[in-house]
């Protein structure tokens, strides 16, 4: 009799079935890789649902400019590692064509200008499939997005006109123009991805464990200071042993007070959390109720 | 640590919400801004009380109509057992939701009312969860504390229920007297029933055994892609590349391939880890095989001495989930595991009255949110097992032609005649 497979083996194994499914039916794939840990989690299962083929598609990041460099050089050591492709589409690009505008108000981010870029690399790119680390765990609107997530020709997202996905038969069909999200770590947490990060070894950027930043608090939020996170007026410089549980854009993602150096001890941290990963570290979730939803309609990850 | 997935059914009304905030708020999986967030709003919203159903309506329409319109997906864990719950909306409108969040439910936890017992609600859910072979069903007579914790109301439900499931089919349905709102014998249990001798909700959820819950008799493997790396190294590799949906498979089992009916046997069975002496449900492996065949993506391996059905006539019970009614004649694209066949619906049969369990032969078609019996042809012969036999072989969506929408879950009865 056979055991039962463990809970990290069964996502593992959901996930793999998910993007084998995708190579096989679509045409022009892709993977987002930011650099983060739910992309570096999601780029190993593509390297293990392909195998032993090297993965048979590129790999895009949407760069805003103000990036970690930490995690920018993790990036290129893991794509040389894989000796896959790198598409960077740079949102600095975009603005300087002036098709988006850098908008001050916003406090600077340029989380909400990603879309444009997005939209764009996908567009010239011709893909029909685009791989992101979305879970659904991460926030309410994603909770009830689907695995195969139909995009129109304007890569808008429809919440009440989703297909309904039944067992793991994947309905991948779509027009010319038309393209779908596929998020094969919906059904993860958090905790799994750290589980799984020190199951399977998996490297991250250096600024995921506990070092030593200077930062401002700034909302109740630890953000670190750099060229694009410049202290305001009567904002107090502290140094801390922080480490980041989200990374995005540099303006976007704050630090929390940490001591764990590795993914156990992130691991012990996880399970005492007092606050969500979003809500902790996330700016760009707090200005509506529906921000995410909002986002995702227009296009967004 | 194994993970356990479970759907559940109701609507506000019957506390499922309350219940689903217990047990991930018992369970430590709510954080403190997400609370901050859904008092926030319940307090702009002049709610008397916290709505705890706002942690999972996520949708703007929902948040602002105080209705669920999609299935939710909510996490949690135990040191003992992660669980994946598909939270879906339990009106009749809904059934397509329903169907959709139990397709890959182990469990399904239904929501009585102590004070009304069952109801039409009820029945349909149980009905439902049948239907889609879900193998364990547990009943939560929930309010037990609107009845003063009284044992009689309890038996009285639990017996009404019994009556009705006996002929529905169900493996192992399981009873537990709680109090969502007071806490009582979702994740502990109290004074409140100390007749009561049962576990509690969580631990019931912890302990329910599935070890058993795949197909591991009929062995079953459907190509997903041929992989053929073109690298030096591996010049020669043709390796087949799959999830598991049935059997135990081992090194060295004679296999046959369909639908060429060519036999061979199993030379390794692989991932990125390394070998495997055996694969089962549900593995995603890579499988070499001793001879070079032509092998393609959704040709099925299985035994030569265990076979599945062969048939381009096949009989089935579906869910329809599209706005315009389905009738005979009607043509489609199927998706059972990884083939895409075409097929035209040669009849409809019966639909199946899900309160009730009836079936009314004098239907002709099917309408959003129905259930029945049809008939299909294929343009090709599907290789499948009675989906009461294994849920992944057994099962198929239909998909329109023109809109590339899914419209309907089905599931392998056998052969038409």
């Amino acid at each position: 009799m056979a055991d039962l497979l463990t809970h990290l083996d069964a996502l593992e194994s959901e996930s793999v079935h998910i993007i084998r499914e995708v190579v096989a039916e679509f045409e022009r794939p892709s993977l987002l890789f930011s650099g983060g840990k739910d992309s570096a989690v999601l780029l190993h299962l593509a390297v293990k649902a392909c195998w032993p083929q090297p993965i048979p598609f590129p790999v895009v990041h949407i760069d805003t400019g103000q990036n970690f460099e930490e995690v920018i050089a993790f990036r290129d050591m893991r794509i040389a590692e894989l000796g896959c492709r790198l598409l960077v589409e740079r949102v600095q690009d975009a603005i300087d064509r002036g098709d988006v505008v850098d908008d001050p108000a916003l406090g600077s981010t340029r989380n909400r200008l990603q879309t444009h870029s997005l939209l764009k690399v996908i567009e010239d790119g011709r893909f029909d499939a685009v791989f992101g680390g979305a879970r659904r765990d991460e926030e309410k609107a994603r909770a009830k997005e689907r695995m195969f997530s139909f995009r129109d020709e304007f890569g808008q997202w429809n919440p009440r006109g989703q297909r309904p996905e039944i067992w793991n038969l994947f309905n991948g069909r779509h027009g010319s123009g038309e393209h779908f999200r596929i998020f094969p770590l919906s059904n993860w947490t958090e905790l799994d991805i750290w589980q799984y990060i020190a199951q399977e070894k998996i490297e991250l950027p250096s600024i995921y464990y506990a070092h030593v930043r200077k930062v401002v608090c700034r909302d109740n939020m630890l953000i670190g200071v750099g060229p694009y996170t410049e202290p305001r007026k009567g904002e107090k410089i502290f140094e801390m042993m922080v480490r980041y549980r989200t990374v995005g854009d540099m303006t976007c993602t704050a630090a929390v007070e940490s001591d764990a150096l590795d993914p156990q001890m992130v691991i012990a941290e996880t399970m005492v959390a007092r606050f969500s990963e979003r809500g902790a570290t996330r700016t760009d979730d707090r200005f509506s109720e529906a921000a995410m939803e909002d986002r995702k309609r227009e296009g967004y990850f | 640590m194994e993970l356990l997935r479970f759907a559940t059914a109701g609507s506000v009304d019957d506390g499922k919400s309350t219940l689903i905030g217990r047990l991930l708020y018992d369970s430590k999986q709510i954080f403190e801004d997400q609370i901050d967030s859904v008092e926030r709003t319940s307090a702009a919203r002049g709610d008397d009380y916290v709505d705890l159903a706002l942690l999972t309506d996520g949708l703007r329409a929902e948040r602002e109509q105080g209705i669920t319109i999609d299935v939710a997906y909510r996490y949690f864990a135990t040191p003992k057992r992660k669980f994946i719950i598909a939270d879906t909306p339990g009106h009749i409108e809904h059934t397509r939701n329903m169907v959709t969040g139990c397709s890959t439910a182990n469990l399904v936890l239904i929501l009585a009312d102590a004070r009304s017992g069952m109801t039409e609600q009820t029945r349909r859910h149980a009905s439902i969860a049948a239907l889609l072979r879900i193998p364990h069903l547990v009943v939560c007579i929930n309010k037990m504390d609107l009845v003063g914790y009284r044992e009689e109301r309890f038996a009285e439900i639990r017996g009404e229920f019994s009556e009705f499931s006996a002929n529905l089919g169900v493996k192992e349905i399981t009873y537990i007297p709680i109090s969502a709102l007071e806490g009582v014998n979702v994740v502990a249990g109290s004074g409140a029933m100390d007749w009561y001798l049962g576990p509690s909700l969580l631990r019931h959820l912890e302990e329910v055994e599935i070890d058993s819950d795949h197909n591991f008799s009929d062995p079953r493997f459907p190509i997903q892609r041929v992989v053929r790396p073109r690298k030096n190294d591996l010049h020669d590799y043709r390796g087949y590349a799959g999830q598991i949906a049935g059997g135990v498979l081992r090194v060295g089992d004679a296999v046959l391939v369909l639908p060429s009916r060519l036999t061979t046997k199993i030379q390794t069975l692989e991932t990125m880890d390394g070998p495997l002496r055996e694969a089962f449900p549900p593995m995603s492996v890579v499988m070499r095989v001793e001879d070079d065949l032509d092998i393609s993506r959704g040709d099925l391996i299985c035994s030569p001495a265990n076979q599945p059905l062969i048939s381009q006539n096949l009989a089935a019970v579906v869910c329809w989930m599209a706005d315009e009614p389905l009738r005979a004649g009607r043509r489609v694209a199927l998706k059972h595991t990884t083939r895409w066949v075409r097929a035209v619906v040669h009849e409809v049969q019966f639909k199946r009255e899900v309160n009730t369990l009836l079936h009314d032969n004098e239907a002709s078609e099917l309408a959003l949110n129905d259930i029945g019996g049809i008939t299909l042809r294929t343009t090709e012969p599907l290789f499948f097992d009675p989906y009461e036999r294994n849920r992944t072989t057994g099962s198929f969506i239909l998909v329109d032609e023109s809109s590339n929408v899914t419209v309907a879950a089905g599931m392998l009865t056998g052969e038409a005649r």
